[in-house]
């Protein structure tokens, strides 16, 4: 077992306005508990499926909650073709995420989405453009969406984007350490992320979608926390399959079980495929079932999700008016 | 509460399910309920109050039907059957059809009747309630539409008197309704007490969907109104409920010939292996024991865990109940609902307050004023407590720990019921190892309380008999085509002046445990044959040698664990081994009888035939892989019954022997013959077959002497699971009566015994019972 070097961040805060909790430092790893976590598929489904039946939110606590979810969405633009202007229209949105006058009329001015998440070389922008607003910026990192470049290149890459200005990083695992059962490479590598992440939040991306039962992608997140993760988050929005809440129920189990034991606190982001504001509900529904309402805030949960924001501005405005709104009285991001 | 204010607090808030409609329905019917009788609603007359347990405000007032309206009910039934059987299976199968869309259709209305009426969360009756009702009419519709091609020799039964509880209401009535009326049966069916509204509006969708005038009668009353049904002039009675009126409608019914199944209470285990996915067990507690607040016959009510996780398994049980919503009913966001009625909210109070071991915790979470029981979890138990044994019917687990998978079995055993069991591993050995072996007729793998119209629901012990749903629930609404009528029961030939004696005394005794045993009372009676040969003694059995009898049959339940291809070779060699001795039989049978030795032989090749066939069912009777509407599959498992005491036909020496304990050796349940009274030689000669056919010592039991007697102690005896009565239906009042001590399934036959129905596949089920195995899977 290997004894995590970097322990300089367990009281950092990274200066984020939202967080005010210890950071996870981590623990040694612990296989016994670690393997011993089951997962089974057919009741972590029915759960799933039921939940959306047991849980609903109406009028001003529908308006409420999708608020939260603005709140807590991390608005990313991650394409080939992204570039400056199109991160500072990101950034922009971010800032102003619903039309003054719908948020006046409900009592949130103010209200900012969770963070804007970019690729490395959008950091700097996006930093400059959200000056002032206490938004942080998160960059993907580590080889993203698929984490095969040399391993030193991946830390290099962190360090790179944390000097760039980014308080979050969203690292990917290699997806083969948890299909070769390597835990213990999985649990080196996520402590080689953290540390190179220094005051910087890590989010350990897993790709669940690729890692072919829950059973792995409970270890996984286990192993990932053990190391030293803020966050785990499930996929990066590029594998087949993304978010969702048969996946999120075996990570918001893993971290219940992880702070039951250590007593940390860890964050938990799904990605892809979040675009309703029903969805938004019902995860938010899961995570305060599941995990308790001081789950339901941006120092421990995010969605990532870009279309998520369109849907909810059009029921806000629907809260507003009464009447059903269009996509086109919305400004895009 | 404003937009900001909950942005902190994020609370749920209300989700309230409006009951606009269903109040208004009620208001078109004036506030008030008559009977539904022959098409039409009655005037509403003289009655009681149905209220919502959630805010106790009445909802309507019913009428009470007494014993003169349930004639009515019945006499509409009766005169609508004749056609409604002559119908068509697709002329059925088209009104069953309608009667599922209907439900549909409406099935919002019947969802919020249901959750007001019975105090059961919305969202319970509006995805599992009122799905499941729906599912059962459109499965039995196809039911009615394969009646002709696949039950060809099945009839209805004619008018069912169904009595149903209030913890399922429309779910049950579509239970009992949806297979009778398939089968071409009538009904009178009486909705609970407490909750007879979705009845009511169901009565008023027959109409519409089309259902002839008679079909369907609806009647509404209390417990005396159940006892007037019961005791009307009906063919068959249905009962779902407790298992003490369960037995009162056993004794009601012993010897009237009324058909009969009961599906009652339960203390189903939970059984939590060490392997488990332990957060998905105790999510699958929430809807064993806090589905429909605890009152649900099957539910997974007596928690078992392995010791090396309770501590952590009990701990985060304590933190998932600490999240249940308990509160209005209507309420779309709420886990727990109003128990039915303060009656029923009394009786749990008074069971959990009178408990004095254990630790007791209560769910940490708000309780509204009123119907409400908190959700509760007493650990620290032992079987011997009583809230271990006794059924509380409300939403509180009772746990206790256990070392090993056979300490986890005998645990789960260690009760007087047999509905359900639970049980969660990932080792799939493990699962398939337990599941047969658990007293119960259903039993969730990794799973809990799930339902579906293909699967056979039902229980073993004292948690009744009977399957609903599936093939094998077809069997209870419907009896043989063609009638069978049996032979006068012979009476033993006297003792004659003089007559003749044999040349050597031969001595004929029980055979229990695979031995000869001499009678417990020292007594003993002459066998006379027909020209006044005395032929020989037997003993007089009495209660000891029917309670020797029966611990040797319990000493053999391995029996059904052994091999059908291992019974079938004992069965070949038992009639190998009585064709060996086939003249030595027939020269028996007409000493005894007086028949000639052409009937006689004829009698010794049937049994030798019928021997044959068992030996042929004994590795072909199978189960079933159920399609059920999941990812997984239900497998309907035929089980050997139990102790089977079967009391042979007086007529047919050897055949009637034959008869009785070749299915119960076919499937493997140990039996307690009680041998022909008038001619007994027979069967005790065949004591040498069975000694010389590698027949495990327990397996088959002979006893000689009053059948009646005999007969009434293995009634009355609670470890003999199933009584055959071919000897004398005259007996069947008493030893029905009897039977009703533990809930024995009793079955009564009188035919031909030569006659191709008297084998086959009708005593095997009555030598089995369908354990329905629910098996979820999947991976990824």
């Amino acid at each position: 077992m290997t004894l995590k070097t970097d322990t300089s961040t367990q009281s950092a805060t990274a200066g984020l306005p939202q967080v005010s909790l210890a950071r996870n430092p981590g623990i040694e790893l612990d296989l016994d508990w670690a393997l011993g976590v089951q997962a089974n598929t057919s009741a972590i489904e029915r759960r799933a499926a039921s939940l959306p039946g047991r849980r609903s939110v109406k009028k001003a606590f529908q308006a409420a909650w999708l608020c939260k979810a603005v709140s807590l969405i991390d608005l990313t633009t991650l394409s080939g073709d992204d570039t400056e202007g199109r991160v500072r229209r990101l950034c922009a949105k971010a800032r102003q995420p619903v039309r003054p006058e719908i948020l006046e009329a409900i009592g949130m001015q103010g209200l900012t989405t969770g963070a804007v998440c970019v690729y490395h070389d959008m950091i700097e922008t996006a930093v400059r453009a959200l000056e002032g607003t206490g938004i942080p910026v998160a960059a993907v990192s580590t080889g993203f969406p698929a984490g095969l470049s040399p391993l030193h290149l991946r830390i290099l890459e962190i360090e790179e984007s944390v000097k760039a200005g980014a308080s979050e990083i969203d690292i990917v695992i290699s997806r083969r350490h948890v299909l070769t059962q390597n835990w213990q490479a999985l649990y080196d590598e996520m402590a080689a992320f953290r540390a190179a992440c220094g005051p910087a939040h890590v989010k350990a991306i897993l790709a669940t979608g690729e890692l072919g039962s829950l059973r792995n992608v409970a270890r996984a997140s286990l192993i990932c926390m053990m190391a030293g993760a803020d966050f785990i988050k499930t996929s990066t929005g590029k594998e087949s399959v993304n978010a969702t809440l048969p996946v999120s129920l075996v990570m918001m189990r893993a971290i219940r079980d992880y702070h039951a034991r250590t007593g940390h606190m860890v964050g938990y982001k799904p990605a892809g495929g979040i675009s309703k504001s029903k969805d938004a509900v019902t995860y938010l529904a899961l995570l305060k079932d599941e995990l308790g309402p001081r789950w339901v805030q941006p120092d421990l949960f995010r969605f990532g999700a870009s279309s998520l924001l369109g849907d909810i501005e059009r029921q806000l405005e629907h809260h507003v008016t009464g009447a059903y709104s269009a996509q086109y009285r919305h400004p895009m991001g | 509460m404003n937009i900001p204010d909950i942005f902190e607090t994020m609370d749920y808030g209300p989700a309230p399910e409006s009951n606009a409609e269903a109040l208004e329905w009620i208001a078109t019917h004036g506030g008030k309920f008559g009977h539904f009788i022959g098409g039409a609603f009655t005037k509403p007359a003289k009655g009681f109050e149905t209220r919502n347990p959630a805010t106790g405000a009445v909802l309507a007032q019913v009428s009470q039907a007494d014993s003169k309206v349930v004639a009515e009910a019945v006499a509409a039934a009766r005169k609508a059957q004749p056609k409604w059987a002559a119908l068509p299976g697709h002329g059925r199968a088209k009104v069953l059809y309608a009667l599922a869309r209907l439900l549909q259709k409406h099935s919002r209305l019947f969802a919020v009747l249901e959750s007001m009426d019975n105090g059961k969360p919305i969202r319970e009756a509006r995805d599992i309630d009122i799905p499941l009702a729906t599912r059962h009419f459109y499965y039995h519709a196809g039911m009615a539409q394969l009646m002709e091609a696949e039950l060809a020799d099945r009839a209805a039964l004619g008018v069912c008197g169904q009595i149903i509880p209030w913890n399922f209401p429309l779910l049950m009535l579509a239970w009992k309704i949806a297979p009778a009326l398939a089968m071409g049966n009538t009904v009178v069916l009486k909705p609970a007490e407490y909750t007879p509204l979705t009845a009511l509006l169901f009565a008023q969708i027959c109409d519409e969907a089309g259902v002839p005038a008679g079909v369907v009668n609806i009647i509404t009353g209390d417990g005396e109104t159940g006892a007037a049904l019961v005791e009307a002039e009906v063919d068959k009675v249905a009962f779902t409920g407790s298992t003490e009126v369960g037995r009162a409608i056993r004794r009601a019914t012993a010897g009237t010939g009324k058909s009969l199944t009961l599906e009652l209470g339960g203390k189903s285990p939970y059984i939590v292996f060490d392997d488990a996915d332990l957060d998905s067990a105790v999510e699958g507690l929430v809807d064993a024991i806090w589905f429909n607040q605890g009152q649900v016959c099957c539910a997974g009510s007596r928690l078992l865990v392995h010791e090396a996780v309770a501590e952590d398994f009990y701990k985060r049980l304590k933190v998932r109940m600490d999240g249940l919503r308990i509160g209005d009913p209507l309420d779309k966001c709420i886990d727990v609902g109003a128990v039915v009625d303060p009656v029923q909210l009394a009786q749990i109070t008074s069971m959990v307050d009178g408990c004095s071991e254990g630790e007791v915790y209560r769910a940490d979470t708000p309780l509204p004023e009123g119907c409400f029981y908190p959700p509760t979890l007493i650990t620290g138990l032992s079987a011997a407590s009583p809230l271990m044994q006794e059924e509380i019917f409300g939403p509180v687990l009772v746990s206790t720990t256990f070392r090993t998978p056979v300490e986890a079995v005998e645990l789960a055993n260690n009760t007087r019921y047999g509905l359900a069991a639970t049980l969660w591993t990932e080792n799939v050995n493990l699962a398939l190892d337990i599941a047969p072996k658990l007293a119960a007729g259903v039993v969730w793998v990794n799973a809990t309380n799930l339902f579906d119209a293909a699967a056979g629901f039902g229980g073993v012990r004292e948690s009744g008999f009977g399957r609903e749903g599936g093939w094998e629930g077809l069997l209870a609404y419907t009896k043989p085509k063609v009638a069978l009528k049996g032979a006068a029961v012979p009476v033993p030939f006297a003792a004659p002046e003089g007559g003749t004696r044999p040349d050597l005394d031969r001595t004929a005794k029980m055979y229990v445990g695979g031995k000869q045993a001499r009678p417990d009372s020292g007594y003993s009676q002459a066998i006379w044959g027909p020209k006044g040969a005395l032929l020989g003694h037997v003993g007089i059995g009495s209660r000891k040698d029917v309670r020797n009898a029966v611990e040797a049959a319990g000493k053999a339940r391995g029996w059904g664990k052994t091999t059908g291809h291992l019974r079938a070779q004992i069965l070949f060699y038992l009639a190998e081994n009585l064709s060996a001795r086939a003249e030595e039989f027939a020269g028996r049978i007409s000493d005894l009888t007086g028949t000639s030795k052409a009937k006689a032989s004829a009698e010794v090749e049937a049994s030798i035939a019928r021997l044959f066939t068992y030996g042929a069912w004994a590795d072909k009777f199978d189960g079933a892989a159920k399609p059920v509407p999941m990812r997984g599959v239900a497998l309907a498992m035929n089980e050997p019954v139990g102790i089977i005491g079967a009391l042979c036909p007086g007529e047919a020496p050897l055949l009637g022997l034959v008869t009785a304990i070749s299915p119960a050796m076919a499937m493997g349940a140990p039996v307690v013959a009680v041998a022909s009274e008038a001619f007994p030689l027979a069967a005790t000669d065949f004591y040498q077959l069975l000694d010389t056919s590698d027949v495990p010592a327990g397996a088959v039991n002979i006893l000689t002497g009053p059948v009646a007697d005999l007969g009434a102690t293995l009634a009355a005896h609670l470890e003999v699971d199933t009584l055959w009565n071919f000897a004398d239906p005259a007996l069947d009042a008493d030893l029905q009566s009897a039977a009703a001590g533990n809930v024995k399934r009793t079955w009564t036959q009188r035919m031909d015994w030569s006659a191709p129905q008297a084998e086959g596949r009708a005593f095997l089920q009555a030598a089995s019972e369908v354990k329905t195995v629910w098996v979820p899977y999947g991976e990824g």
